[in-house]
């Protein structure tokens, strides 16, 4: 005779609430990480969108209309171009002459407002980055990187013309080859 | 020779004066925080623009100006939660190398530890499911040759009906 053991298969099962948490929570990582990774992949933002209002504040000596404050919607009705850049940036060092230039060209002409945000940088520096180029028209820095956040900037330079309507109608990513370049892009939207 | 005395006194009033205030000034400036000091502070925030990099160990210019910033800051006085709080405004939370406690960024702080204390229980139930065989060694199933009591014993047992009722099938 011999005698065999054998295991005795165990039932006890895990509680239907425990299970459901433990999905819910898998379940939720799941969705957050999709998130996440659907916002990194999206890209900067596309000619044809509107964009949300958002403020900038200004530098001082490089207000808006004189306001240390200006929002997106304030300029309704004008052709808009936002320009990120920051003074550790080289390549916004090869367009920074030809963003003169043509502010030079539209500064008389009401309906253009060109706006230079700076991106993640320190104002001293900002400050001798726009004195070394003599760069005149408004700039402010992109605080809490709010701004940059929203147009979903990949990196500096990057250039975006908003029509009178608040839609945008050309992204320029890298620096502009030259001041034409810039000009042809806005006459168009102007006319 | 008196006028003279007279403006001697004066002088050295007026010189005594501007070496007492020379000396007021250097007193309310603080020493030049040392490399360490910047670089504490430096290690609890991230570089905004270059992936994952803490402030102390980044190699870029830009990073070697928000150093001096911090250096700056702190001669002037700063306190450590005034630099971070400085940071935050001008670059966003993300600079932060410890997210706040808030919103969603709760997750970060709570989910690792349940996970673990998750990992646990069920590694704990597993043990306990490979144990358990081995501590109910009690039960016995007869082979041929067995006395009538232990078959008797081993065909209550379900595990033997189920397997007695495989085979029945198969033949």
């Amino acid at each position: 005779m011999t005698d065999n053991t054998i295991p005795t298969p165990s039932r006890r099962a895990v509680p239907l609430w425990v299970q459901i948490i433990i999905w819910g929570v898998f379940a939720g990582l799941l969705v957050i990480v999709a998130i996440t990774l659907n916002r990194s992949q999206q890209g900067t933002v596309q000619p044809g969108d509107r964009l949300n209002n958002f403020t900038m504040t200004m530098f001082t000596g490089y207000e808006l209309n004189s306001q240390t404050q200006a929002s997106l919607s304030s300029l309704n009705g004008k052709v808009v171009m936002v320009n990120f850049w920051a003074s550790w940036c080289k390549p916004c060092e090869q367009e920074a002459a030809d963003l003169r230039t043509a502010w030079q060209y539209y500064k008389g002409d009401s309906r253009v407002v060109f706006i230079g945000m700076d991106y993640v940088d320190t104002e001293p520096e900002a400050r001798a980055y726009l004195e070394k180029f003599d760069i005149t028209y408004p700039n402010g820095p992109d605080l809490g990187t709010k701004v940059s956040q929203l147009f979903r900037i990949k990196g500096v330079p990057e250039t975006y013309f908003i029509d009178q309507t608040g839609v945008l109608r050309y992204v320029q990513v890298g620096p502009f080859s030259s001041v034409d370049q810039i000009k042809s892009i806005i006459d168009p939207i102007l006319n | 020779m008196k006028l003279r005395r007279s403006l001697r006194i004066i002088y050295f009033v007026l010189f005594l004066a501007s070496a007492l205030i020379q000396t007021r000034t250097a007193l309310a400036q603080l020493p030049t925080p040392s490399d360490d000091e910047v670089n504490r502070i430096a290690h609890q925030l991230y570089c905004p623009v270059c992936a994952n990099t803490p402030l102390d160990v980044c190699p870029t210019e830009a990073c070697r100006q928000w150093r001096d910033l911090i250096r700056q800051q702190l001669s002037q006085g700063w306190t450590e939660d005034q630099i971070k709080q400085y940071f935050v405004v001008q670059y966003g939370v993300r600079v932060l190398a410890e997210p706040p406690r808030t919103g969603l960024n709760w997750l970060v702080y709570v989910l690792p530890p349940l996970i673990i204390l998750a990992g646990a229980i069920l590694l704990l139930r597993v043990m306990k499911m490979w144990t358990k065989p081995a501590a109910s060694l009690t039960k016995t199933i007869s082979t041929p040759g067995d006395d009538k009591t232990s078959t008797k014993e081993a065909s209550k047992d379900d595990y033997v009906m189920r397997l007695e009722e495989e085979l029945r099938k198969r033949k």
